[in-house]
């Protein structure tokens, strides 16, 4: 499979590295960590603001695509610098059923972490990971922020996944 | 460029005898559009893919698949079921229009009316859609979809080629001019 990671200014971490471990709270007193998920792939979906179009439509598609995600076993999770109040309220709005993370304080250190924060923006990019079941970074990808990378990038990589623990 | 190499290219190719097709065969430019029948974009897009196709004539052909997104248009996965359940009748693109001109009313209700209207064995379409017996062609669509690079709808094709521009009138037949038609 081709790596599509596209040049930008931070980078998103190499494909092959270790993702970094995180804990973000997904509710106001409950906090989804990596670790979570270790033996099963993790899908990260990093974007820029709750409510914003684009964010929308994509999430919209994830969550339309969650049957998928669940025949490889994998966990998707939306990351972005909302509060967690502002997640549960555009969760509800918009019928997501998956994690919305809340990486607000220290606003975007998660982002950071992952080389997909946009500093002068002070959101994040819209940056897909797909990590192993090892925590082992398998894919990533830098979408334009206005543009709605859709889902057949994640499916592929997952798809990769399960071919190479097969052989 | 930097986009993925695989996200632009339609990966279901357009089947005349899987596709609900407007249009010869032969036709130099083929028009594909996946769209949900509750979105409001495609409501805006389908006068001007209409407009298109009349200024095209026997230049164009017209393909539209299914893509509905349920979790932003509850009504959108039933409605599509509708137009194939149509479809099973012959009488697709007469429910498709129908549809989009009534985006606001897309109820159970609605949709057996509008099977009335056409003439349809309604006691057969109430049937399968209450079986659901659409659905599975309605999730073909989609995937199909997905794996060609739609993110959003409606999304267009041209030729087999993602459309990544917007869907005004002088950009579709801009860019359908420029594919040769």
């Amino acid at each position: 499979m081709p790596n599509t990671t596209v040049e930008h200014r931070a980078g998103p971490l190499e494909i092959g590295t270790k993702a970094p471990e995180f804990a973000l709270l997904s509710t106001p007193d409950q906090t989804v960590s990596l670790a979570d998920f270790r033996g099963r792939p993790t899908i990260l979906a990093f974007y820029p603001e709750d409510w914003s179009p684009v964010c929308s439509d994509q999430l919209a598609l994830y969550q339309e695509l969650l049957p998928e995600f669940q025949r490889f076993d994998a966990e998707l999770l939306g990351i972005s610098v909302d509060g967690i109040w502002s997640h549960l309220a555009f969760a509800r709005d918009r019928n997501l059923h998956f994690p919305l993370l809340s990486d607000f304080e220290p606003k975007g250190e998660v982002a950071r972490t992952y080389g997909v924060y946009r500093d002068g923006a002070g959101t994040s990019e819209r940056a897909l990971y797909v990590i192993d079941g090892d925590e082992v970074v398998r894919w990533s990808y830098v979408s334009p922020v206005g543009v709605n990378p859709g889902a057949d990038g994640i499916l592929r990589a997952l798809e990769g996944l399960g071919a190479e623990s097969g052989s | 460029m930097s986009s993925t190499q695989w996200a632009a290219k339609l990966t279901l190719p357009v089947s005349e005898d899987r596709d609900h097709i407007q249009g010869a065969a032969e036709a130099p430019a083929t028009l594909l559009e996946y769209g949900d029948y509750e979105c409001p974009f495609c409501g805006a897009a389908y006068p001007i893919v209409k407009e298109v196709q009349s200024r095209l004539g026997d230049r164009l052909r017209f393909v539209f698949r299914n893509f509905p997104i349920t979790t932003s248009h509850p009504h959108a996965e039933l409605a599509a079921e509708a137009a194939e359940a149509a479809d099973a009748q012959r009488k697709f693109w007469e429910m498709h229009d129908l549809l989009y001109e009534s985006q606001q009313h897309l109820e159970a209700a609605d949709l057996h009316r509008y099977a009335e209207q056409l003439g349809l064995d309604v006691g057969r379409f109430d049937n399968e859609l209450a079986r659901h017996v659409h659905a599975e062609r309605v999730r073909e669509d989609f995937m199909s979809g997905v794996r060609s690079g739609v993110n959003g709808t409606p999304t267009f094709y041209l030729n087999g080629v993602r459309h990544d521009g917007d869907y005004e009138l002088e950009t579709l037949l801009a860019a359908l001019d420029h594919s040769g038609v």
